[in-house]
């Protein structure tokens, strides 16, 4: 404890210090020399590529993958053409840019995904250089050619090629250049001598950076920053100059009195710090550039300088590669993996020497606890006096994120968790979340493991860029761990790691697709929000359609199995089961894709066993392709819904002829339904429509198309019996319907004498009332009253109340001795005019119910 | 009504919330297509449209003219058209015509497609087909739900009942299932889930995936309990004529979207009157439910009252007369004007219900139900066909035939086939194949014509298949078993006692005491016996399909329910008729129940049997 601050150094007024993170695991002979090195930020993997300018095929390159401890993940020869550069993507994917412009992808572990080329102008002018870089929008690839153009790709994922406006007055190279994220896009910054200018999409323009020494010639090294918020550049004088990007002021220039360019030039600054600083290497040799009030000269000696020296030093044992992040930078030697970075303002306040910072007395109180020492009392009730002991608490807690070995995490916690005694209504979140970021950090730092991620990071990356990450490395076990300590909800968690770890399983070529099915289903079993259908995606891909089938049969949701049997041309499976998903829509989609896809017999026999796809395909048909619907029923022999299909086709036809062959194919086709009744309807309707052409023709009446009934009504009311009795005589109409017709059509005519005949004719088949009242229907009471007597007497009240004779509705009603009826007519007569009347009925409803 | 009221109903929950989510949603949705444009709308989703947002609101958002969609070219000068219609394949079909159209004249346009309320797959297919898929941009509306009044929601989708039991298409399924997860993410969850029939089960089904897809949300509920019943339980029930005022005046004026037009013989003047039918009409509220019987005295009764109240104003001093003038008279004015309209549509009822056929007619009716004398009514029906009475009505009296005799003799059923199809044409062979296919009109058949046939169908396709199959043929030839579940149900009160109607005993008041509705009984049951239990013979008649789930652990309440499980939401997937609607009024006003009656739309019989007919296509 007593030597935390023993890697201090000062700078400005703020402290560096520089911990290791790990022995590299690895075993390099020639250590990073002549090595092609990319190490992915937020403590990602290392690639290696030893000697890429070897080219014979007896000697290839050696590509290899490490964890940023050196614990080896791949390891090949790399036989594709000559690498310019790697570099790794946000979802830890390899991207090596060859010469020829074609950028190759690999996973993790060296497995091939996919390649993609970053256009024509490259391929023939060969990339000079290039620089992998990340952005809100995903991992970008920027190249310059040997024609000294730029090309570049904002993200590989949506592949979008930009080829950058030419750089006026450029001869040859530029001296240096890198890539900003400016206004949501990606652009060039580059120096040609002194002159520094801008490329984006349409423009180049050129740009001055203020108050840059007047010594420099040219700028030969510049660096962006981790948030591409500032920019520094290393000029042939010797000078660091330090600004923002968007180059309105200046906030630093060191001399550095080294005038050879560096190797590597990198920014090395808090997120919160007031202070800028670059980290700048050359090939032995590391220095560490801050703010500089005025130049003071200071010695290259190996160790720290004295206080407000605006640079100190650092000597390197080893070839060594900088890595930026966003709260230091990380040194990476053929032996040793270390973090160069500003301390926390909480870790200086508490370890700083003579602090009395209220976490520097609350640790020291503990530990004095610790030692059984009445001390602690004293140091506590100093800080309690001040009322710091919350701000002592929270500080501990704060710097117990910024350490990086366990012990001194704990003896800060520990501190943190004696001071809360002291307290109460401290909020315990802060300890507590603490407590268990620091246990996943512990457990991803872990040698095995082999992601140095700091707290700051860890919170920039989120828990769930960790778990991808683990999932990219195949941890699966750990990922699972952590998702479970930390609760994260099923679906975001667990399940999505076992998503993963079932879709690697569906590649290992060598299982059995039985085996792999069961595994699979016994472990994802009781997961939330697992989705089946993906993982038997995964699995078509890899060419396994049979173990994708079965993993399709754990699939719950019918509706997700459909699209991907689809693909594998399942389709009869895939009907089957968009059916029972009850979604129709996607009953439709996959029967519109066999109707592509089938020939036609095979596609109408698959429906057939199939009535909702079959029903719903004719609804299409009915109102799309009418032809193809009775193909539909031909094929089925469904004789039935043929005639129905040619009945409904007659109506939408307008000749006659083609309407009475179109009834003709129905009656047929009714026959051989065995539908006598349809048959024989359908050719009364044709013999129908024959006769009603001719009744047109010979006498002007327009029937055609008329129903049989309102045909004879038609002919009736134009006086034309004699065809109204044949048709009568013809369509075997019943009496009573013929009758009723005729009286309706002979009153509404008002033909009296012809009404007159028609009753007299014969017996009435429907009584005479209904003559009586059709005649009262048309106001005729004289005409009525003709028909009274003839009413049988069952209606002879009625009759005689519908022509509105009471003394003779009365007679009728006493004769019958019906009391309802003598009610009736009860209910009719007035008192003032009818009391004779009321009277007899009075008498003869005593009589009728007397008995 | 002299109601002993058991327990106070609770109160119903606010659904005007629908109205604003639907609103919003189109606002947005045309906004996506900025600058001024035409709007075309399809016919019936019209008064829909009217009572979520009215023209002023469509001109606010740059909507220039207001077309109806009708299969014909257009007339439209503006450069982009943004269509509002159903997900039908016609008029889609159409709008490529269009857009093909203006290709073939060099005149180019934006077109927007917005379906309401959920786009289909086919309706792309057109698109594509007719090579326009790139040309039209498409969007969802997602208006599922249009509250019709207080406690009535209307899914506005009459073609429901044609497409999925007759046409055998379950497009609609969906929809129903998102309109019920829509309801439960407002209102719900719902604990208990009742249900009959294969599309209830489906739409159960569709919506418990929605709900454990989607996020759950702890809220306390609105609406406890649901029950879900298909139309094709019970057809009996909407084919009988309506006799209570609601009812009634839908089947004489047809209530469109809740608003009725009253024609000049009702206004007594030479004008139309467009009135809302709803709670917020005074009147109306107090005498919809009412037996038509009652009407008059209600309405007298109501003109008295109103009268007192105009008289209050004699003998006031002038500071009285201030404030009658302006508290009470505008009310009292509002309270008159609909006084004399619902007189008016009351005495225009009467001029067409009162005169001897239709009491024969209901007299038929009636006998029919009963199963009494049902020679004299197969001569009534003939007569009534000979006659050309009404084209609707004798087929309305066929099927109730049919359905209450479990089907018709082969003789009878050949005669009155016949006999139809001279009166009204041959056109109907269609019809009476729709009928049959739908068993609303069937020929009495030998008991094991229907197992020879579903074991045919068996025999051809894998087992899994065959129960579908099995379903849906059971379907095809279903008897409908009216007989048996009436006596078992006791659905036909025993005649020959007097029935007041001006205090109903039971729910059969709404068919003048002669019928209580098999819908209304079978929820008054499964409601009483919190589940299936001892219904199972009943089941098993209705084609079984039954279900009964109580989610969680809210169980376990002895007796006494919570208010939110008296609040019972009825969703009916194909439509109820205003009876039922009323029926279930009078029985939660009996049981300290509150129903909001849920329907894929407002049917009556009139409407179920138009929707049989060929001839519109």
């Amino acid at each position: 404890m007593a030597f935390v601050t023993a890697n201090w150094n000062p700078l400005g007024e703020a402290f560096y210090r520089k911990i290791e993170l790990y022995e590299m695991g690895w075993n390099l002979r020639d250590g990073l020399r002549d090595c092609l090195v990319a190490a992915a930020p937020y403590g990602g993997p290392i690639a290696l590529l030893k000697e890429p300018q070897r080219r014979s095929p007896s000697a290839r390159p050696q590509l290899e993958i490490y964890s940023s401890s050196g614990v080896s993940m791949a390891s090949f020869a790399w036989k594709s053409g000559p690498v310019k550069q790697l570099g790794w993507t946000v979802s830890d994917d390899l991207l090596c840019v060859q010469e020829d412009g074609t950028v190759l992808i690999y996973d993790l572990f060296g497995g091939f995904k996919r390649h993609f080329s970053m256009g024509n102008e490259v391929l023939q002018n060969h990339v000079m250089e290039a620089k992998v870089f990340h952005s809100p929008y995903g991992t970008g690839v920027a190249i310059i050619t040997g024609a000294f153009r730029f090309t570049l790709a904002t993200n590989i994922d949506d592949l979008k090629l930009r080829r950058l406006p030419e750089i006026p007055g450029l001869q040859g190279a530029p001296s240096c250049w890198a890539v900003l994220t400016q206004d949501r896009q990606s652009k060039v910054l580059l120096a040609n001598g002194v002159d520094l200018f801008i490329l984006d999409n349409t423009a180049c323009t050129p740009v001055t950076p203020p108050g840059l020494s007047p010594q420099a010639n040219s700028i030969v090294h510049m660096t962006v920053s981790f948030s591409y918020k500032y920019l520094a550049l290393f000029t042939d004088s010797g000078h660091v100059w330090m600004g923002p990007t968007n180059l309105k002021d200046k906030l630093s220039e060191v001399e550095t009195k080294v005038r050879t360019p560096p190797r590597q030039m990198v920014w090395c600054r808090r997120p919160k710090s007031q202070q800028p600083s670059v980290v700048i290497m050359w090939d032995r040799h590391l220095l560490v550039a801050g703010e500089c009030k005025d130049t003071i000269q200071a010695g290259l000696s190996t160790v720290a300088v004295s206080v407000l020296d605006p640079m100190f030093g650092y000597h390197l044992d080893d070839e060594s590669v900088l890595v930026p992040e966003l709260d230091g930078v990380r040194i990476i030697s053929g032996t040793h993996h270390e973090l160069l970075q500003e301390v926390p303002a909480a870790c200086e306040e508490i370890f700083k020497i003579a602090s009395m910072a209220p976490g520097a007395l609350l640790l020291e109180a503990h530990k004095e606890y610790e030692k059984e020492s009445q001390k602690a009392d004293e140091y506590l009730r100093e800080i309690k006096e001040q009322s710091l002991l919350g701000e002592a608490v929270r500080q501990c807690v704060e710097a117990a994120g910024y350490e990086h070995e366990p012990e001194t995490q704990k003896s800060l916690l520990r501190a943190a968790s004696f001071g809360k005694c002291f307290l109460s209504n401290f909020p315990p979140e802060q300890f507590v979340s603490m407590c268990r970021d620091l246990r996943v950090l512990n457990a991803v730092r872990e040698y095995t493991v082999g992601i140095p991620l700091t707290h700051s990071q860890y919170k920039q990356m989120t828990v769930q860029v960790l778990i991808d990450r683990l999932v990219y490395r195949k941890l699966y076990p750990l990922a699972i761990e952590i998702c479970r300590y930390l609760k994260t909800p099923e679906y975001q968690g667990v399940s999505r790691v076992l998503k993963h770890w079932a879709c690697c399983k569906v590649q290992q070529k060598e299982e059995a697709d039985e085996v792999i099915a069961r595994a699979v289903s016994v472990k994802l079993g009781e997961a939330a929000g697992i989705s089946y259908s993906e993982i038997a995606a995964g699995a078509y891909e890899c060419g396994r359609t049979e173990l994708a089938i079965k993993l399709l049969e754990f699939e719950p949701r019918s509706g997700e199995q459909v699209p991907l049997l689809l693909k594998m041309k399942r389709s009869q499976l895939a009907l089957s089961k968009a059916i029972e998903s009850g979604d129709t829509d996607l009953v439709y989609t996959v029967v519109t894709y066999l109707k592509n896809e089938m020939n036609r017999g095979d596609f109408f026999m698959t429906l057939r066993n199939q009535p909702v796809a079959l029903s719903l395909y004719r609804q299409f048909c009915k109102y799309q392709e009418q032809d193809t619907l009775k193909d539909l029923f031909n094929q089925d022999d469904d004789h039935q819904e043929l005639g129905n299909f040619y009945v409904r086709a007659s109506y939408q036809e307008g000749k006659l002829e083609a309407r009475l062959s179109l009834l003709q194919s129905a009656v047929d086709e009714y026959n051989k339904a065995k539908n006598e009744f349809a048959a024989k309807a359908t050719e009364e309707e044709m013999r129908l429509l024959r006769f009603q052409r001719r009744v047109e023709e010979e006498k002007g009446e327009r029937v055609l198309g008329y129903s049989l009934q309102d045909t004879m009504h038609c002919l009736l009311a134009a006086g034309l019996h004699k065809q109204a009795e044949q048709l009568y005589k013809d369509f075997r109409v019943p009496d009573k319907r013929y009758w009723w017709l005729k009286l309706s059509a002979l009153a509404e005519k008002e033909d009296w004498d012809e009404l007159e005949k028609f009753a007299k004719s014969k017996k009435s088949p429907i009584g005479y009332l209904p003559f009586v009242e059709v005649c009262v229907k048309h106001h005729n009471k004289y005409e009525a009253k003709k028909y009274v007597s003839k009413v049988n007497p069952e209606q002879k009240v009625k009759a005689h109340l519908a022509v509105g004779e009471l003394e003779g509705a009365a007679e009728a009603a006493i004769e019958r001795r019906s009391e309802p009826e003598i009610s009736l007519v009860l209910s009719r007569c007035s008192p003032a005019t009818d009391s004779a009347i009321l009277d007899r009925l009075n008498r003869a409803r005593a009589t009728a119910t007397k008995k | 009504m002299a109601h002993s009221r058991r327990r106070d109903a609770p109160e119903l929950p606010d659904f005007s919330l629908l109205k604003r989510l639907a609103k919003d949603q189109l606002i947005y949705l045309l906004e996506q297509l900025p600058g001024r444009k035409d709007l075309f709308i399809e016919a019936d989703l019209m008064s829909p449209l009217d009572r979520i947002a009215n023209v002023t609101t469509l001109k606010q958002h740059e909507v220039d003219k207001l077309y109806k969609v009708e299969n014909k070219p257009i007339v439209s000068m503006c450069d982009q058209l943004c269509f509002l219609i159903r997900p039908r394949i016609q008029t889609v079909k159409w709008v490529a015509d269009i857009v093909n159209a203006d290709k073939a004249a060099g005149k180019f346009r934006r077109y927007k497609i917005i379906f309401s309320p959920q786009k289909f797959y086919a309706c792309e297919t057109i698109l594509e087909e007719q090579g326009v898929y790139g040309d039209v941009s498409t969007d969802e509306w997602a208006f599922y739900l249009l509250p019709l009044d207080d406690d009535i929601i209307s899914l506005e989708l009459p073609e429901f009942f044609r497409d999925n039991f007759l046409e055998g298409d379950q497009r609609w399924m969906m929809t129903a299932g998102s309109a019920l997860h829509l309801l439960h993410s407002l209102y719900g969850p719902f604990s208990k889930a009742y249900g009959i029939g294969r599309s209830a089960k489906m739409t159960y089904a569709l919506w418990r995936e929605l709900v454990e897809e989607g996020e759950q949300r702890a809220r306390k509920p609105d609406i406890g309990t649901v029950f879900l019943i298909d139309r094709d339980v019970d057809f009996v029930t909407p084919l009988c004529s309506q006799v209570v005022y609601e009812g009634l005046m839908d089947d004489i004026f047809r209530i469109k979207c809740g608003s009725v037009e009253f024609g000049p013989d009702v206004t007594s003047s030479d004008k139309s009157v467009k009135v809302m039918l709803n709670s917020q009409d005074k009147v109306f509220n107090e005498i919809r439910n009412e037996h038509f019987s009652n009407v008059f005295s209600f309405l007298s009764q109501k003109a008295r009252n109103l009268q007192t109240a105009y008289d209050k104003r004699r003998g006031m001093d002038i500071k009285q007369m201030k404030t009658f003038v302006s508290e009470e008279l505008k009310g009292l004015k509002q309270e008159h004007r609909l006084l004399s309209l619902h007189i008016g549509a009351s005495e225009s009822v009467m001029k067409k219900k009162t005169k001897q056929d239709f009491q024969e007619l209901l007299k038929t009716e009636h006998c029919l139900l009963e199963g009494f004398e049902i020679r004299e009514c197969i001569a009534y029906i003939e007569e009534h066909i000979n006659r050309q009475v009404s084209m609707i009505d004798s087929l309305r009296l066929l099927c109730l035939l049919s359905l209450t005799e479990n089907g018709l003799l082969p003789k009878d059923y050949r005669s009155l086939k016949a006999q139809y199809l001279q009166s009204y044409g041959i056109e109907h062979l269609l019809t009476f194949a729709n009928l049959r296919q739908l068993g609303l009109l069937v020929e009495q058949q030998p008991g094991e014509t229907l197992t020879v046939m579903e074991s045919k169908v068996g025999k051809l396709v894998n087992d899994k298949t065959a129960g579908k199959l099995t379903d849906a043929f059971s379907s095809l030839a279903k008897k409908s078993n009216f007989r048996a579940l009436s006596k078992r149900l006791s659905l036909v009160p025993k005649s020959g006692e007097d029935y007041d109607l001006r205090i109903p005993r039971d729910m059969a008041y709404i068919f003048s005491g002669a019928y209580v509705p098999l819908s209304c009984r079978l929820i008054e049951q499964v409601l009483e016996r919190d589940g299936w239990t001892g219904l199972e013979e009943v089941t098993r008649m209705l084609n079984g399909n039954e279900f009964a789930v109580t989610a969680g652990n809210s169980g376990g309440e002895s007796g006494l329910k919570t208010d939110t499980q008296r609040i019972i939401l009825v969703m009916f997937l194909g439509g109820c008729s205003y009876s039922e609607i009323s029926a279930l009024r009078f029985l939660g006003k009996e049981r300290g129940y509150k129903f909001i009656v849920v329907t894929t739309a407002i049917l009556n019989s009139a409407r179920m049997l138009e929707a049989m007919l060929d001839s519109h296509m």
